[in-house]
């Protein structure tokens, strides 16, 4: 099933617009997400990167619904459209649904591979029984049509369906099960994919394997992805657009290639310059100064601009909005037309 | 030649699971002099911790014997063990679980300085304390000694628990995974700091990481050396390894590797192995334990014999029977 042709002038799979997510805490309202908009379009994969506590995850559960008690929505929309045939045959307000209606939702339109899901199965079910489950409470596939769908994803995911659908999650590696979990995920032909951190807890070669099975089935199938990491080098082999989020903020959105090869926000900027790679050398690397901000006590203005070596009194006291400077370029800083020749220098000197 | 600070002669430990011995390390030779890097790197379970427990003398090894300053430290004398013990300090993966969170960042690092009788009076402690903030670039010092470990940021915790292995003066630093739990934005700003120790204190360093492109910059003066189930498989100048890996588990291992930079990791080329299954530690593959993965598997000899770790002239070292049979001119004879 190729991306068809027609299909490339619909409408984004999904459009997020001025979202703002808290979550209370002891010590106050922590502002997760704050005032995020983007869409992501038909078969396109778009990465959201950023550090620790930035509100990567927040997002994702935004979307599906499953924010916990804690947190509340302070404002935004959130538009999901599902395509048949090259027209739009469905268009939902998610932030609208009912209970009910979310739960139908979830799978369904949106499936989202959980941070950390590797122990997420219940021990005692077999894989066969947690597929089941999932199909049943959709009323979707039951008996030989369910085992079939299954095996089919199964093998998009290079496993050996048969033996994976007798086993129990322990008699698998960390490896198979999240393979599993990306089939699972694929089950109901949802139209979006949310994966949180899906290679994070595994070893070098399984990583290579799970992004080599990602990228087959973006060749192949037509869902547009989410793709949450902390690490860059996933986001630059695998997403088609990527976001920089930091305090909640995306503060950077662009092509991959634009983003990683001619980034505007300082943030950004220093990012790629703190990760090591392979090729790189020595003196390319560089570190942020400073430390993350603390989401319930914010610095007031830009909130990058205490760890900032361009911060200035504007910088200080007026946060900048997300501007778009190139086609599908934006970026959220007072300083970004000088950000990177100012930034070469001062490392410089 | 001067005797290495630390050397180990055929070191191999052994655990009890199910009932069965696991190799955990297996036959693992190295040294390290004064002011050297070395960073370990492999998979998950491949031995990495098990190897930095034994040098800091957490862990005793089943055979093989360690040489601490030229002494085997089997035999030490109490005393003599004793200083052994302080001089190789462990700096571990979590800086939340590592730090006592009921004593101020002040009484985490007085507390071994006079535990230990390294200072005399109070006024010492205090300038000692503060020179040890100082020197891992926690500063003004002042602002950090009377927070609590909660108060600080992971980077910051971190960079407490380093001077808190230093405050017994170590010689040597097993820093197990040290930068991993902190954010990518301050990781080098850590090693840099690592660094800078090494350099002024001329600590030697054994780095443990998964992260090969964060070893080849920490090491890059040093080695890195890379275990697979157990066993160090290729031991090179850091660069050098990167650059041009030799033994096949290093070659896949590296050509697995994403970059960030999405022209150069979309060329990337990842070699295949011929099996995804990791071998279990309680059936060991026969002769060399990558053969049923490896890309170069050449029959009979990789299934019988063991490899053993080769020195070449070019300062690397293999340990896979196909690069010895291509670089026998090479080969350094013990
Ligand atoms: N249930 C909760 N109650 C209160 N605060 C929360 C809750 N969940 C998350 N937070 C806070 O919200 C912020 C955003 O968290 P989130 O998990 O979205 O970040 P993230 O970018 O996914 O981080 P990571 O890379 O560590 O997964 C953090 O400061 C976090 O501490
Ligand atoms: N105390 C122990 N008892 C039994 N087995 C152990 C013990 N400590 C380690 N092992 C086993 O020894 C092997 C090597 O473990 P080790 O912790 O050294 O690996 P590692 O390379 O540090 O892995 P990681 O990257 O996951 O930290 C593993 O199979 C582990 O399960
Ligand atoms: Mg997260
Ligand atoms: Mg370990």
């Amino acid at each position: 099933m190729m991306l068809a042709q027609q299909e490339t002038n619909l409408p984004p799979t999904i459009s997020i617009k001025n979202l703002s997510i808290d979550y209370k805490a002891k010590r106050g309202q922590v502002q997760a997400v704050r005032n995020i908009s983007f869409e992501v379009d038909r078969g396109e994969a778009m990465a959201l990167i950023g550090e620790s506590g930035s509100g990567k995850t927040t997002i994702g559960l935004g979307v599906v619904g499953l924010l916990p008690p804690t947190a509340k929505i302070r404002q935004g929309e959130i538009i999901y459209r599902r395509a048949a045939d090259g027209k739009i045959v469905d268009e939902i307000d998610v932030l609208k649904l009912n209970p009910q209606q979310i739960r139908q939702f979830r799978w369904k339109e949106c499936a989202m591979v959980f941070q950390g899901a590797l122990n997420a199965f219940n021990p005692v079910l077999r894989i066969s029984d947690q597929f089941a489950d999932t199909a049943s409470a959709h009323n979707a596939l039951r008996g030989m049509a369910l085992k079939e769908r299954a095996t089919e994803i199964l093998h998009m995911v290079r496993l050996d369906a048969d033996r994976v659908w007798r086993s129990y999650p322990h008699e698998l590696s960390g490896g198979m099960r999240q393979r599993v979990l990306i089939a699972l995920s694929l089950l109901l032909e949802p139209q979006l994919i949310i994966m949180d951190e899906p290679t994070t807890a595994l070893d070098v070669l399984t990583q290579r394997n799970i992004m080599d099975v990602l990228k087959d089935l973006r060749k192949n199938l037509n869902f547009s992805l989410i793709f949450i990491s902390h690490d860059l080098s996933l986001a630059a082999e695998l997403a088609d657009k990527v976001s920089t989020v930091y305090a909640g903020k995306i503060v950077e959105l662009g092509d991959v290639y634009t983003v990683f090869r001619n980034p505007y926000h300082p943030y950004t900027i220093g990012l790629i310059h703190a990760v090591p790679t392979l090729a790189g050398r020595k003196e390319d690397l560089t570190s942020i100064p400073g430390s993350p901000p603390d989401l319930i006590n914010m610095p007031t203005g830009c909130k990058f601009h205490p760890r900032c070596p361009l911060a200035d009194d504007q910088c200080k006291t007026q946060e900048p909005d997300l501007e778009e400077i190139g086609k599908g370029h934006r970026v959220a800083c007072w300083k970004w037309q000088t950000a990177r020749e100012t930034l070469k220098r001062f490392k410089a000197s | 030649m001067t005797s290495p600070l630390l050397e180990l002669n055929h070191v191999s430990r052994t655990f009890m699971v199910k009932k069965q011995q696991i190799k955990a390390v297996d036959d693992v030779s190295f040294s390290l002099g004064t002011g050297e890097v070395l960073c370990l790197v492999g998979e998950s379970g491949c031995g990495k911790t098990t190897t930095g427990k034994i040098i800091a003398g957490l862990l005793s090894p089943s055979s093989g014997k360690i040489f601490f300053k030229g002494n085997d430290i089997s035999t030490l004398s109490k005393d003599q063990h004793n200083a052994y013990r302080l001089g190789v300090q462990m700096i571990h993966q979590d800086p939340y679980a590592s730090l006592n969170p009921t004593q101020t960042i002040f009484e985490i690092l007085a507390t071994p300085l006079r535990y230990h009788k390294l200072v005399k009076t109070d006024k010492e402690c205090r300038d000692r304390v503060l020179s040890l903030l100082e020197l891992v670039d926690l500063t003004p010092p002042d602002d950090f000694v009377e927070k609590y470990p909660h108060q600080l940021s992971g980077g910051q915790r971190q960079r407490v628990s380093i001077a808190r292995s230093l405050t017994v003066n170590p010689s040597f630093l097993v820093a197990d995974e040290a930068v991993s739990m902190v954010d990518v934005s301050i990781r080098i700003s850590l090693l840099r700091t690592l660094s800078h120790l090494k350099d002024e204190l001329g600590l030697s360093v054994l780095f443990i990481t998964h992260d090969l492109a964060l070893a080849k910059y920490f090491a890059w003066d040093g080695r890195i050396g890379v275990m697979y189930l157990g066993r160090m498989v290729e031991l090179s100048p850091a660069p050098f390894l990167v650059d041009h890996p030799q033994h096949p588990y290093t070659q896949v291992l590296l050509s697995a590797i994403p970059e960030a930079d999405p022209d150069i990791t979309r060329k990337k080329q990842s070699l295949q192995l011929r099996s995804m299954d990791v071998p279990s530690l309680l059936r060991l593959p026969s002769g060399c334990s990558f053969h049923p993965r490896c890309p170069r598997f050449a029959g009979q000899l990789c299934q019988e014999q063991i490899p053993s770790l080769t020195s070449f002239y070019d300062g690397s070292a293999v340990a896979c029977h196909l690069v010895m049979d291509d670089r026998k001119k090479d080969v350094i004879k013990a």
